[in-house]
Parts: structure tokens; C-alpha cells; sequence
């Protein structure tokens, strides 16, 4: 009886042995390696030409999840229990992000690329809260007005443009609530009686008065464009010949041979601004921060920057953008001088608190109401 | 007593033999068993989503953090029906009118076709006239209304043909009479149909009869034909009406400035917005206007030609 249980413990021993021979190396493996990062992204941002490199160095795995508007990327951060790691969000929805608790900060020191972004991309307002960066900026797009060139001899050099009766049936603009903010700046920069401050925060004088300017800018609309490619067409065609509008659909009119210019009017302009955030709940901040470098380095910048037609946020990236396609840099302002950028104001979430402690500011759900108002005048 | 194999076989065909005597004694029950399933599946699927829909109305969105509060108002009801901030009413008025505008140029349009197609032409002829009707169907919708906005466009095929015979620009692209023109094209086969199924069920008889009563053409066609038809053009009316009612795709690819419709609403609230709550508030008032039309069309026999 002894012999037989002192077989059974030896064998059990060995077992264990055996069995922790094959699964600890597994489980280090798998602590060293990260395994995946589950990714929330717009349609195109996980391109397989810079994903899979990334996926070779790094050993992390990606797995991406389209979303098709800011609202979805905020459902799928709240809804989803914390299973997704990252998320690359606008400036409309980061602020929204950040309130609710779904991310948590980034340490800057340990992405070095951060250093080399154009100064108005390492702290930008839609994603660092009281020195707080919550992700690292990404891509961004100035809002510039474009005009068709053989049809308008003389536009000047403000957007008092897109509100003139003389191009009453030829205008078109973005069908976007936050469309709003453009006239908001338009009326801060030529009407400073009525004291706005900043576009994204509008108290309800200057709310109205942004909303009947843009009631009358309606008469003029032939369309509300609803993305790149319809706005390319109604400039194309004729039927539009000036607008709000981006270098992505500059340049595909331009490489169309249509003759269109682009430019930002002396008030400055809007502009749209990505970020990728990281959820507070991931537990593959590794993989993250392999993935902040990655895709802050200049390279990466450049090809997702020249793929989409944005812009990077790294100063290094024009020379690689030229190495893509040629004059790229130019067209897309990745070496503008700094007040080109600091003329941008990059779209932000309104919110009813806008910093005089009165809370009485428009929120979003306010702006999307004017717009169909807006648009049903 | 012990059973054997022998009398199972008598007791099983008894039981069967009462089933059928239960069910033939509560004729209600046969019915009930045979359309149960199908019932339940309309019921469950159908109706239960209509209420959610309605339920989801008298709730609100935080638009800050997305989340439904779960309290009840009837604030997104006050907001459509307001007569203070007429907005929504107005989007709801244009688009019943948009509605009814196709139907009734679908109506004119289809009844010549479905009408040479039951009563004139030969076997041959109508069933290549089938297939022309039915043609479009087989491509895209969305293909469709795009080759328009070619054909619409400021240097598009119209305006070029125009220009071809020294006429000016039609300048139609984007306007409220483009969409008209398209939501006519493409819901055209939902009318010819179900008006061709009504003219071809007219016995020939009927029209010699009027002809033997005095009655020429015209006199035939408004007392017998007409009325006969009717409810096949109410029954296509149904489909042309609803369909346009419900779209908003071709708002958004033809229409101009003004081309905001109960779809675009709905469409913008749920997809950018995130406020389903009022999105299903507001999408009640076209079930409750196709409610009102369904109604009056069963008043005018239009079930009786599907």
C-alpha cells in the first residue's frame, strides 16, 4: 500500500511538472506579448499598410471596430464594458470621452514622438483637461474655403463670402450641426458686440445670433454637402461654385483638373481634430503605448496623412509625405508657419458649462435642434 | 390488466380520431392553431417593435453621456406637435405633400401603361412590357438615383441635350421638382402593377354591355372602368405614398437646400445625434398618417385588389 501511494504522489508530481511546464511558458509569453488591442476607429485608420507592420514589431494583435459617427464611438465606449482598449476620437466626441470616465490619462514621457507635434497638437483643448492629456492627437483637417477660380474673380479674403446674396444658388456647405461654430466665428471676428470668445461656446444671445445669420446664409444654399466626394461633385459639375470644404476634396478637384482654390479666410477657421484615446478600463496599456509611438513617428504620420488626405500632427512628417506623393505636404499644410495653425479652431463638444460658472451655454443637443431648424427655414 | 401491442394501434387511432372531433366541435381552435404561429411571429416582431418604438418616445437622451433616461415625459411629443416652433410640423408637411405629389403623377403616369398592358397589347408585347417594368427593379436603388443626379446636374445629360437644340439650362438639379421627378421614376412599378392586376379583372363583357347601353368611350371608361380600377390605384397609392413618406435617401443625393424630410430627421437623431428617444417620437407621426390613409383605403375596396 505505501509503495503504491508513494507511486501515485510521484506520479502526480511529475504531472504537475509536466502540465506547468507547458502553460507557464504560455501565460509569460502572453504577459511579455501583450496580446490584442481591440480598437475602436473610423473607417480607414486601421489600414492594413501601417496595421501590419505594427502587428510584425511589436507582437501585439489588432482588432478593429468601424464607427460610423461620434455618438456610436461614445455608445460603444460606455455600452461595451470595457472590452474595447483604444479609440481614435473627434474633437466632438473626446470631451465627452473624458466626462464620462471612459479614458484615462497618457503619459507623454513615454512617447517620445509627442515632442516633435506642431505646438497646438501636444495640448489641445478637446483632449488634455487641466494639463491632463487624455490620448495623443492623430490627424487633423482645416475647414478652408474653396472656390471655383473661373467663376469667381474676386472672392477677397473673408468668409463674409459664404454669407453674400451675390452667390445666391451656388453655394454649398457641410450638412453638420457643428457647421454653427463657422458662423459663430465669422460673428466673433466682425461682430465683437456681441462678445464671443470662443465659437464652441455660445451663450443664448449669441446662439440666436449665430442662427439667424445662418438662416439667411440658407437662401443662398444649393445643397448641404454630406461628405468629400458629394461636395467634389457639386463643385465639379457647376452647380456649386464656393464653400466651406477640406484639402481631401481640394486636391482630388485639383488632381481632376478643375479649376478650384482653397484658402483660410483672415478670421481663421474651423477644423476637425482626432485622438487616440485609451479607455480607463484596458489592461493592454503595453500594446498601447507600442501603439502611440507607432503611430506618432513620422512615417506613420505621413502615410495615414497622404492615404486620407489629413494632416499629421508630427513636424517631420512632410519630407516622408513628399516621398509619397509629390507636393502632398503642401497641399495638405503639414509645414505651415505656427499661426497658420493657431489660426484654426479645432472642433470641441459644447457644453453647457462654458468656464464663467453660469452653466449657461448651448450644448450640443441644443446646436443639432438649430440645425434642422436651420435647414427647415 | 396488461396492454399489449395489439390494442395500442386502436387507442392511438381513438385518440386521434377525439383530437379531430375536439377541434371540428371548436372550429375557433382549428384557426387558432393554424394562425397562431404566424400570428405570434407578426405580433412579436411587428407590433412589439411598434410599441418599443412608441414606449422609447416618452423617454429622453443625455446627450453628454448617450445614456436613455428612463424617465417619463412627454417633452419629444411637445417638441413634433409644437405650434410655437412650427419645425417639425413643417419637415412633416412637406414630406406628406412630397408624398402625395408622387402619388398621384405615379397614378396618372402608370394607368395608360397598366392599361395598354391588360386590355390592348398581345401576349408577346406585355410580357416584354413586363420585363421594362420590372427592369429597373433589378439594379441598385441606389444606383438609380444616382444615374438622376447625373442626368440633373448642371453639366449633365439634360443640359446638355438642351444646350444640343439651342434651349437654356433646366437648371432642375437639386430642387424640390428633382426629387419629385425621381421619387415618381422609381416607385413608378409599385402603381403599374397593382393597377394592371385590376384593369386585366374587368370581364370584357361589362365594357360591351356599357357599349350596348349607348355609352361611348369616355362615358365606359368614367362609369365602369374607372370605378373598377379604383381599387387597384388605391392599392399602388399605398405602396408610392408610403415609400416616398419613408425615404431619405433621395433627399439627400438630389435634393437641394430645402430637402429635409421625416427620414432625414429620423435619420440625423439616431445616426449623429444619438437621441433615439426623439427619433421615435417623431417617427410616430407617419405610422399615425399611414394609419389615417390605410384606413381610408380600405373605405374605398383597395384590400379586395392586392
Amino acid at each position: 500500500m505505501r509503495r503504491v501511494k508513494r507511486r501515485h504522489v510521484a506520479f502526480a508530481v511529475a504531472a504537475a511538472a509536466l502540465l506547468a511546464a507547458f502553460i507557464v511558458p504560455s501565460l509569460s509569453v502572453g504577459a511579455s506579448q501583450g496580446g490584442t488591442l481591440k480598437m475602436i476607429a473610423w473607417d480607414g485608420y486601421l489600414d492594413a499598410k501601417w496595421v501590419t507592420p505594427f502587428e510584425k514589431q511589436s507582437g501585439c494583435k489588432i482588432q478593429g471596430k468601424v464607427a460610423g459617427s461620434s455618438s456610436e464611438m461614445v455608445s460603444l465606449m460606455r455600452n461595451s464594458g470595457g472590452q474595447y482598449d483604444m479609440v481614435s476620437a473627434s474633437g466632438d466626441a473626446s470631451l465627452r470621452l473624458i466626462y464620462g470616465g471612459y479614458v484615462q490619462p497618457v503619459d507623454v514621457s513615454k512617447i517620445p514622438q509627442w515632442k516633435q507635434f506642431q505646438a497646438p497638437f501636444k495640448s489641445p483643448p478637446n483632449n488634455t483637461v487641466d494639463g491632463k492629456h487624455y490620448g495623443i492627437s492623430l490627424q487633423f483637417g482645416p475647414n478652408t474655403l474653396l472656390y471655383r477660380t473661373d467663376k469667381i474673380k474676386n472672392i477677397g479674403n473673408s468668409w463674409a463670402a459664404i454669407y453674400n446674396p451675390k452667390y445666391k444658388g451656388k453655394l454649398t456647405v457641410p450638412d453638420n450641426a457643428i457647421q454653427i461654430a463657422d458662423a459663430a466665428l465669422y460673428l466673433m471676428k466682425t461682430k465683437p458686440s456681441l462678445g464671443i470668445k470662443d465659437p464652441y461656446e455660445l451663450n443664448k444671445t449669441q446662439f440666436d445670433a449665430t442662427v439667424s445669420l445662418l438662416k439667411q446664409q440658407k437662401k443662398l444654399v444649393k445643397k448641404y454637402w454630406t461628405g468629400s466626394g458629394d461636395n467634389a461633385q457639386l463643385i465639379k459639375s457647376g452647380d456649386a461654385w464656393l464653400g466651406p470644404s477640406w484639402p481631401l476634396t481640394t486636391g482630388s478637384l485639383l488632381a481632376a483638373k478643375v479649376p478650384v482654390r482653397e484658402f483660410i479666410p483672415k478670421e481663421g477657421a474651423t477644423g476637425w481634430l482626432d485622438t487616440w484615446m485609451l479607455s480607463a478600463k484596458s489592461k493592454n496599456t503595453d500594446c498601447a503605448y507600442k501603439w502611440y509611438r507607432y503611430i506618432s513617428s513620422p512615417k506613420v504620420q505621413a502615410l495615414q496623412g497622404v492615404t486620407w488626405g489629413e494632416t499629421p500632427v508630427n513636424s517631420k512628417a512632410c519630407p516622408y509625405m513628399n516621398k509619397l506623393s509629390k507636393g502632398s505636404c503642401k497641399i495638405y499644410h503639414a509645414a505651415e508657419p505656427l499661426a497658420y495653425y493657431r489660426s484654426l479652431y479645432f472642433w470641441k463638444t459644447p457644453v453647457p458649462d462654458c468656464g464663467n460658472g453660469k452653466k449657461d451655454c448651448m450644448d450640443f443637443s441644443k446646436w443639432e435642434n438649430a440645425w434642422t431648424e436651420i435647414k427647415a427655414s | 390488466m396488461a396492454v399489449d401491442a395489439s390494442s395500442a394501434g386502436p387507442a392511438l387511432r381513438g385518440a386521434r380520431r377525439s383530437l379531430s372531433a375536439f377541434f371540428w366541435r371548436r372550429p375557433w381552435l382549428k384557426v387558432t392553431a393554424l394562425l397562431g404561429p404566424p400570428l405570434a411571429w407578426l405580433v412579436l416582431i411587428y407590433l412589439a417593435a411598434l410599441a418599443a418604438l412608441l414606449i422609447s418616445g416618452f423617454w429622453t437622451s443625455d446627450f453628454f453621456t448617450g445614456r436613455i433616461v428612463h424617465d417619463w415625459t412627454l417633452e419629444n411629443f411637445k417638441q413634433v406637435f409644437s405650434f410655437s416652433d412650427t419645425t417639425y410640423l413643417r419637415i412633416a408637411w412637406s414630406t406628406i405633400w412630397m408624398a402625395a405629389a408622387v402619388t398621384v403623377t405615379d397614378a396618372v403616369l402608370a394607368f395608360p401603361i397598366a392599361y395598354y398592358m391588360a386590355r390592348i397589347a398581345r401576349p408577346r408585347t406585355r410580357a416584354l412590357l413586363f420585363v421594362l417594368v420590372l427592369l429597373p427593379l433589378w439594379s441598385s436603388y441606389i444606383v438609380r438615383v444616382y444615374a438622376w443626379r447625373v442626368i440633373l446636374q448642371e453639366n449633365g445629360i439634360l443640359n446638355w441635350a438642351l444646350h444640343g437644340v439651342g434651349l437654356p439650362d433646366a437648371n432642375l438639379a437639386f430642387t424640390n421638382t428633382s426629387m419629385w421627378i425621381v421619387f415618381s421614376y422609381v416607385w413608378l412599378p409599385f402603381m403599374i402593377l397593382p393597377v394592371f392586376a385590376a384593369l386585366e379583372r374587368i370581364p370584357d363583357n361589362y365594357l360591351e354591355a356599357s357599349a350596348d347601353l349607348g355609352a361611348r368611350g369616355f362615358r365606359t371608361f368614367r362609369s365602369v372602368i374607372l370605378p373598377l380600377a379604383l381599387p387597384g390605384l388605391v392599392a399602388g397609392s399605398i405602396f408610392t405614398f408610403s415609400l416616398t413618406l419613408g425615404d431619405y435617401l433621395t433627399p439627400v443625393l438630389i435634393g437641394g437646400a430645402n430637402a429635409q424630410f421625416i427620414g432625414n430627421v429620423v435619420f440625423n437623431n439616431v445616426g449623429i445625434a444619438n437621441n433615439v428617444p426623439f427619433a421615435a417620437a417623431y417617427a410616430v407621426l407617419p405610422v399615425l398618417v399611414i394609419a389615417l390613409y390605410l384606413a381610408i383605403a380600405r373605405k374605398l375596396g383597395a384590400f379586395e385588389a392586392l
